[in-house]
């Protein structure tokens, strides 16, 4: 099967216009971000960031810090995935931070011990019913949780036509108010073995791994995909052409929302307690590493593989500041100027894009 | 099966107290090509809306492939087998040439997965090339994105849709306005080939040349009502911009405007 078509019109292939991938340029951000932090470490600290420079060990990798490079970024990049996915409909979802402190609290409610150092657990939020329950339980109530945060979400932007930033706006302040409320403040502690296991050690980071792997088929060989590509593209045309726009968003926020939710259980599994501050300022976060990964604003483009390398490339400047021994307020600065850049090199090449066609 | 495959009667619509559109009657033989000519708000885009189920009409009838019909919107006309080339391209910029084509209507594996069942890449890039060949369509790359493509191309590539999925009857308006000359002369080419094939097409122009080389028959609109019915050979130039200004007003349509 060949690309060229045997039609008339006398137009000729024209390999410029080829398209170049663009998750390529933004490992090649990766990349060079890496090497920046490989020759100031070679500098000031005659260390290098991921490469194995001590004699004692003859690894290649400094395997510990590639360790926590991915660690840290894999919860908010379980979040990161399905924010992506509302972007590429031209959306956005401010809310997952706050829904991953509700669903925290109310999901740790039912993943809690009846026995704390031979007493009745201190912080134990409902009656003996809910103590000492299967893993399988808090795992359901937690993705249900985001389930439903996404769905007030998907209907407030597909069918009351309210803008995906205000929706999602005041779905952020009720959650974080829920998440308060939910305990008064108090934070829920002791969960049973089965939970803590749920986001001990590398487990974030396979779930990470495996959702991007999964919903990266999903975004690229399934009509899901397809359609939300069309409707970030050109949402009349996706009307016109027979696509069902509200369902499919409602569909697109419901899932972003079942991550955040998965997100909050992997959160405090890993931590073993929940408290009503956590996630803050995690769909800032989420947003930028889909934006520093190509993910357009506009949507229509973008890709899973472009969050997860825009997550990698947080976790290396967050782990590489650390090994500078620099403070995080440099760090902030450096992130919020690679933000900026990011967007503003969507922009030109979309303004290249236009000029050419 | 009967001979004419789009008939109108009194078809009529009233925007508010605007006639935009009064009592048109209106025929169309299975592979004939008509053209609808007219000033700007003389109707012509009213009457295709109508048609296209777009929106839906005062009064009147429309009879399409000898059923009467009454589209619910331009989806459930496009079921039917009208295909409707949009002034605005109805194309995503960021899908490919197939994807485009078959959006919204995909060709599926694996249908019990829902709204995750598996695109069939491979049977779309088909059906793409064939329909591609037949209207004689030139796309250099097919698996680009229409952001990279003319303005040529694109209006190409709408007008593709039409004989990928066999469509009965396919409207064009005004699908040459926005284009250079080569790319129109590419798109007049695509009409002809269309003709060959046997397809019936109305088509919305302004440009008189193109009309007296692409059809066989041009209706005028003037003021919400058909004013003239002329076979192209019987006719020229002058005479149709006569019924378009008003100058002239044909002997059956007498008094109508």
């Amino acid at each position: 099967m060949s690309d060229q078509s045997d039609g008339t019109g006398g137009l000729t292939f024209d390999k410029s216009k080829k398209n170049w991938p663009n998750e390529l340029n933004v490992f090649g951000a990766l990349i060079l971000i890496i090497i920046i932090f490989e020759v100031l470490g070679a500098i000031y600290m005659q260390q290098s960031l991921l490469f194995d420079t001590r004699d004692r060990f003859d690894s290649i990798f400094n395997e510990a810090r590639l360790r926590i490079i991915i660690i840290q970024v894999a919860i908010i990049g379980i979040i990161a995935i399905g924010v992506t996915q509302v972007i590429i409909t031209a959306g956005i979802d401010l809310s997952s931070g706050s829904v991953v402190g509700a669903t925290a609290m109310i999901a740790m409610s039912f993943a809690q011990v009846a026995e704390v150092n031979g007493g009745p657990n201190p912080k134990a939020i409902f009656g003996e019913w809910a103590l000492d329950l299967p893993v399988l339980v808090p795992l359901v109530v937690g993705l249900a949780v985001g389930l439903v945060a996404g769905a007030v979400n998907g209907i407030l932007v597909a069918f009351a036509r309210i803008p995906p930033f205000i929706a999602t706006l005041g779905m952020m302040l009720f959650a974080r108010g829920v998440a308060q409320w939910w305990s008064l403040g108090n934070p829920v502690s002791f969960p049973t073995e089965g939970y803590a296991k749920i986001g001990a050690g590398m487990m974030p980071v396979i779930i990470f791994l495996s959702l991007a792997l999964l919903f990266h088929l999903i975004m690229n060989y399934t009509v899901y995909g397809k359609h939300t590509y069309a409707i970030g593209s050109n949402e009349a045309a996706a009307r016109m052409s027979g696509i069902n726009v509200p369902r499919h968003l409602l569909l697109v926020y419901m899932i972003a929302g079942m991550l955040a939710g998965l997100a909050a259980v992997i959160l405090t599994s890993k931590n073993l307690t929940a408290q009503s501050g956590m996630g803050l300022s995690y769909e800032l976060e989420a947003i930028a590493m889909a934006v520093i990964g190509g993910v357009s604003l506009f949507g229509g483009r973008g890709s899973i593989i472009g969050t997860v390398i825009g997550a990698l490339i947080i976790g290396v400047i967050t782990s590489g500041f650390t090994f500078l021994r620099l403070g995080a307020f440099y760090q902030e600065m450096v992130l919020g100027c690679i933000i900026v850049g990011a967007v503003a090199l969507d922009q030109y090449q979309q303004k290249r894009g236009a000029a050419r066609a | 099966m009967s001979d004419i495959i789009l008939e109108t009667k009194g078809l009529t619509k009233h925007y508010g107290g605007v006639h935009a559109l009064e009592d048109a009657d209106f025929q169309l033989k299975r592979g004939e090509h008509i053209a609808i000519m007219g000033d700007n708000g003389a109707g012509k885009s009213t009457f295709v809306r109508q048609i296209t189920g777009v929106e839906q009409r005062t009064r009147g009838d429309v009879i399409f492939d000898g059923v009467p019909v009454n589209f619910a919107g331009p989806l459930d006309a496009r079921e039917a087998g009208i295909e409707t080339v949009f002034q605005t391209l109805a194309l995503a910029d960021d899908l490919n040439v197939p994807d485009n084509l078959f959006l919204g209507r995909e060709k599926t594996k694996f249908d019990w997965l829902g709204p995750f069942r598996l695109l069939d890449y491979k049977s779309m890039r088909e059906d793409t090339m064939a329909g591609l060949v037949k209207t004689g369509v030139k796309i250099p790359n097919i698996k680009n994105t229409i952001a990279n493509m003319s303005g040529g191309q694109r209006q190409c590539v709408a007008i593709a849709r039409t004989a990928t999925f066999a469509s009965k009857l396919t409207i064009m308006d005004e699908p040459t306005a926005a284009l250079g000359v080569q790319e129109t002369a590419q798109v007049e080419n695509i009409v002809r080939t269309l003709k060959d094939q046997g397809e019936s097409l109305i088509l919305v122009s302004h440009n008189m040349r193109q009309v007296f080389d692409l059809v066989d028959r041009i209706i005028v609109f003037r003021r919400g009502r058909i004013v003239a019915n002329l076979n192209v050979e019987d006719t020229d130039g002058n005479d149709v911009v006569s019924y378009i200004t008003g100058a002239k007003t044909g002997a059956e349509y007498e008094g109508a405007a």
